[in-house]
């Protein structure tokens, strides 16, 4: 994708200067899905009154750097695509995964935009570090019941807040084969 | 300008090659012009994946309403908004300027296919399912009998189900099946009226509910809770709703507890979440909430539809006679086995949410009339160069977003890989919309733009915001037009 890691080049050289997403800057024909998500502007989202998840607040840090002076605040964090394409992406503490792959233009849908009513922001964390993520609320649990080939290190990214502990961490999108159910499961009329 | 840009910076480090290879072989290619027949998450999941990565695809999708998204406005509840705010990336998808939205055209009917084949290389069906399976039993079309799909579109404001003016006098309804929609329809049916105020519920659907006398709500199924098709967080909803207690009978569940613990993961939390609803005695808080409730809902097991009783002038629905069944097998594939006994059931209200249907949609495009769906393999119609298909109309009437999402890809590879492959020959240039928009003036057809649904959009939204709703969905279609020509 050539224009895509043009936008990536330059925008390296806008990060040695000031830069940031000016609210309700709307979205361009073509944009990534990272930079639309960073700036909701425009956007309107129905409120429910209820809440809709007692997870982390993925609000929190929608905005991923753009730049970062201080290295203390890095997480060093490798997604690998569906491809099996190793991508490593410097993110920082507070970060949410799935925004963060956004940035970095990997291919990780967010269909609900991270509040936990899909599954399609399924991911597998590797085993050293899965163990050091905060247990998943039940909500969240309820939609990995839906994720296909769901494993035991699966988690949704949107739930997934960088910190220190999680450097080095690698998070696997998962291959969906060519027959959708890669255990052969062809669902049976009754 | 971009080219220099591309050999200063590095592309990504570990980029695969292959990738790279098929961007370029797809950059230097010639126009790739596609028309997608139907704008719900099938059509517009394909439409993202085509657009991202063929450089010069261009991708026109179709719509028979002046309204896109398909069931993301028409079929997810309305007390169930994230799961709609999908909606926000297929509307970055339509402002691709590569990609074109035609609302108010009916492929079938103002265009045929044969023109749509010779003005694009490929065609990609992705209409879904607007018919639903039928009950084929005595008293199926009295009053105060309706099919789920007709109910959910009456609630959520589509068009051609706007008068169904159903009847919610009596106390006892109906639903005949175990899946998500029919928990739904029992949700929206005992919501606090209060709740259902605050959403995009159609104003009419609103008034009828807020008069109802519905109190019970009873989900027949013909099969047992280890066979339910409901998945857990629409369960736990329906467990947790106020002012409602659930009726499940403990007998439907014995020995389940020892067969749970083997059960694949989402089937096992989903049964112990219905053991647990069935067989634990609640205490404090829950219990208090039980008690005091004012309605009710329940789950009933191993029970067919034989017939409608009609009431005692013959026209509406009195009852239901159900056949007892057992069940033949184990887990997913059992089958059930009506038995002589039947039982009867009191009701005024009768939903059948058994499943949706797909319609074929001309001749020339091949149908499988006994499984429902377009034959394909991986989204290629058999034996129909040219013609792709995604979404229900190519796996069937089920799943989530994220199954149709991954279909949609699929599908989209498959074009993908013809393209690349010459598999589909895109060396004659395609005349594409242009040619349309000739016939379809001929025809006297006013197509919508993705810009006449915005116009459409932000009246609704406006007049939701007078009503503290987040819309107030238009209802006529007449109306939409002239909204969105303005």
């Amino acid at each position: 994708m050539a224009a895509a890691s043009a936008r990536r080049g330059f925008r390296g050289v806008l990060r040695l200067t000031a830069s940031h997403w000016a609210p309700g800057a709307g979205t361009r024909p073509g944009q990534r899905r990272g930079e639309r998500l960073l700036d909701p502007g425009p956007v309107r989202t129905p409120t429910s009154g209820r809440t809709l998840h007692s997870g982390p607040n993925p609000h929190q840090c929608e905005n991923t750097s753009q730049e970062t002076e201080d290295s203390t605040d890095v997480v060093n964090v490798t997604f690998i695509d569906r491809s099996g394409r190793r991508i490593p992406v410097k993110g920082k503490v507070g970060d949410n995964a799935l925004y963060l792959a956004h940035e970095n233009g990997i291919d990780l849908e967010g269909a609900c935009e991270a509040s936990l009513a899909c599954s399609t922001c399924h991911v597998y964390v590797n085993e050293e570090h899965f163990d050091k993520l905060p247990e998943a609320v039940e909500r969240e649990e309820d939609m990995l019941d839906m994720a296909p080939v769901l494993q035991l290190n699966s988690r949704l990214g949107c739930q997934i807040i960088l910190t220190k502990e999680l450097e080095g961490m690698e998070l696997t999108l998962p291959k969906i084969t060519r027959n959708f159910y890669v255990d052969g499961h062809v669902p049976k009329p009754h | 300008m971009w080219r220099l840009f591309t050999r200063v910076c590095p592309r990504a480090r570990g980029s695969e090659a292959f990738a790279g290879l098929r961007e370029l072989s797809l950059k230097t290619s010639p126009e790739l012009k596609v028309c997608i027949i139907g704008s719900g998450p099938a059509g517009f999941y394909t439409a993202q994946h085509l657009l991202k990565y063929h450089k010069s695809a261009v991708v026109d999708i179709y719509e028979k309403l002046p309204v896109p998204f398909g069931l993301v406005r028409f079929g997810v509840a309305p007390d169930h908004p994230e799961v709609k705010n999908v909606i926000n990336a297929f509307t970055q998808t339509a402002h691709h300027d590569r990609c074109s939205f035609y609302g108010n055209v009916t492929i079938g009917k103002d265009i045929s296919i044969e023109e749509l084949k010779q003005a694009y290389h490929a065609l990609i069906l992705t209409y879904g399912a607007e018919a639903n399976r039928t009950l084929g039993i005595p008293g199926e079309n009295l009053l105060g009998v309706y099919s789920a799909k007709m109910f959910v579109g009456w609630y959520n404001g589509l068009p051609e189900n706007r008068n169904l003016n159903p009847e919610l006098s009596s106390e006892t309804a109906i639903i005949l099946g175990h899946g998500n929609v029919a928990l739904d329809i029992a949700r929206i049916l005992l919501s606090p009226i209060d709740s259902l105020r605050k959403t995009d519920i159609a104003a009419h659907a609103l008034e009828t509910i807020a008069a109802s006398k519905v109190k019970r709500v009873l989900l027949v199924g013909r099969r047992g809770p280890l066979q339910v098709a409901f998945t857990i967080k629409e369960l736990r909803e329906m467990i947790n709703l106020p002012d409602t207690c659930p009726l499940l009978n403990p007998s439907d569940f014995e020995g389940l507890k020892q067969i749970v613990k083997d059960l694949p993961r989402p089937r096992k939390r989903l049964t112990e979440l219905m053991l647990k609803a069935a067989l634990e005695k609640p205490s404090g808080e829950e219990a208090e909430r039980r008690a005091t409730a004012s309605k009710e809902w329940g789950l009933q097991f191993l029970r067919s539809p034989l017939e409608v009783i009609p009431s005692n002038d013959g026209k509406r629905v009195a009852g239901i006679r159900l056949s007892v069944n057992k069940l033949e097998g184990l887990g997913e594939s059992a089958k059930f086995v009506q038995t002589e006994d039947v039982e009867d059931v009191e009701c005024g209200l009768m939903l059948s949410s058994i499943g949706y249907k797909s319609h074929p949609i001309d001749p020339s495009v091949p149908f499988d009339q006994q499984q429902g769906i377009i034959p394909n393999n991986l989204g290629r119609v058999l034996h129909a160069p040219g013609l792709y298909c995604s979404g229900w109309v190519k796996r069937g009437p089920t799943g989530v977003i994220v199954t149709t999402m991954h279909d949609g890809f699929e599908t989209a590879e498959s074009v993908l890989e013809d393209a690349r492959l010459r598999v589909l020959d895109v060396s004659a240039s395609k005349g594409g919309y242009q040619i349309m928009e000739a016939l379809l003036k001929q025809r006297g057809v006013h197509p919508v733009s993705f810009s006449g649904w915005e116009r459409i959009d932000n009246v609704e939204v406006a007049n939701g915001e007078k009503a503290g709703k987040p819309r107030e969905k238009l209802l006529d279609v007449q109306e939409m037009i002239e909204v969105a020509n303005q």
